[in-house]
């Protein structure tokens, strides 16, 4: 089965509440060896006019990805996760994330395209604070090989 | 943090510094356990072998996430990055025992003075082949 076209197009109701923990914060800066001040020490951040430690800019993909999980883990979407590669990603931050935020992201599903046994399906991520302010746009692009590639 | 470069001081071809990472399957681990990406093709070779890979692989986020602290640094503000963007051009494989070393370079390709922000054009290779493709983070300076 091949990747459903009629998807394109779909808005996913807002997801529940995202937590952004310091300690989650600093271990992923961690793990991609992000040493900055402003990721692991309260008062650097402070420093800088942040309330708290902020997140790395690629952190937004950890909150992504679980809204993204909507439309990968549907059946009826026809994504065979064994098939996928990741073919692109954007992020476009209108504040930086930080420790203590509450993200609510709502999934839009902007195009599904075949091409020469491909099939493109590309996401994007509309993630707000608990005020409704938006906090980062995450576009990402799958690339899904079909049966015969 | 007076070393915080000002629009004023950068224009187009300005060299930001480059460095180079060695990545282990540590690293993939962690930053599996961190970023909550475990698919298998990122620690299991057997897994990898089977969906067609050479071996393990890094995630593509992984490669994204510490391509870019080269910008931070130099920026001197994580906040201050306001778009990232990359292409993923080819996987990287990470050897067990050893490491791939990823290379990271980064020069103004833009400046925009009406937004008060400069974009920053990433190279990242690996034994010389790009594994990011057009990688551009936009910073506001």
């Amino acid at each position: 089965m091949g990747v459903n076209a009629e998807y394109a197009g779909r808005r996913y109701p807002p997801t529940a509440p995202y937590a952004v923990g310091r300690e989650h914060l600093r271990d992923f800066a961690r793990a991609v060896g992000a040493t900055h001040p402003a990721h692991h020490d309260v008062e650097a951040a402070r420093a800088l006019g942040y309330p708290d430690v902020v997140a790395p800019p690629t952190f937004a993909v950890v909150v992504a990805q679980r809204a993204e999980a909507q439309l990968v883990e549907d059946p009826a979407a026809g994504i065979d996760f064994s098939r996928v590669v990741h073919a692109d990603e954007r992020f476009t931050h209108h504040r930086p994330i930080h420790a203590g935020d509450e993200l609510v992201t709502v999934l839009h599903v902007d195009a599904i395209t075949e091409r020469a046994g491909l099939a493109l399906v590309t996401t994007r991520c509309e993630i707000a604070d608990a005020a409704g302010d938006p906090v980062s746009t995450v576009v990402s692009t799958l690339a899904v090989r079909g049966e015969g590639a | 943090m007076s070393d915080r470069p000002a629009l004023a001081d950068v224009a187009v071809g300005t060299p930001i510094g480059s460095r180079a990472i060695e990545v282990t399957r540590a690293h993939l681990v962690h930053y599996a356990g961190a970023s909550g990406d475990r698919n298998p093709i990122h620690w299991n070779d057997r897994f990898a072998r089977e969906v067609g890979l050479p071996g393990v692989v890094a995630h593509g986020m992984f490669t994204m996430g510490q391509a870019v602290n080269l910008v931070t640094d130099w920026v001197g503000d994580p906040g201050a990055i306001v778009d990232y963007g990359v292409r993923f051009a080819r996987p990287v494989p990470v050897p067990d025992p050893g490491a791939a070393v990823v290379e990271v370079s980064g020069v103004v390709g833009a400046v925009d003075a009406e937004a008060g922000t400069a974009r920053v054009d990433l190279t990242v290779t690996v034994e010389g082949a790009r594994v990011l493709a057009k990688a551009q983070v936009v910073v506001r300076l």
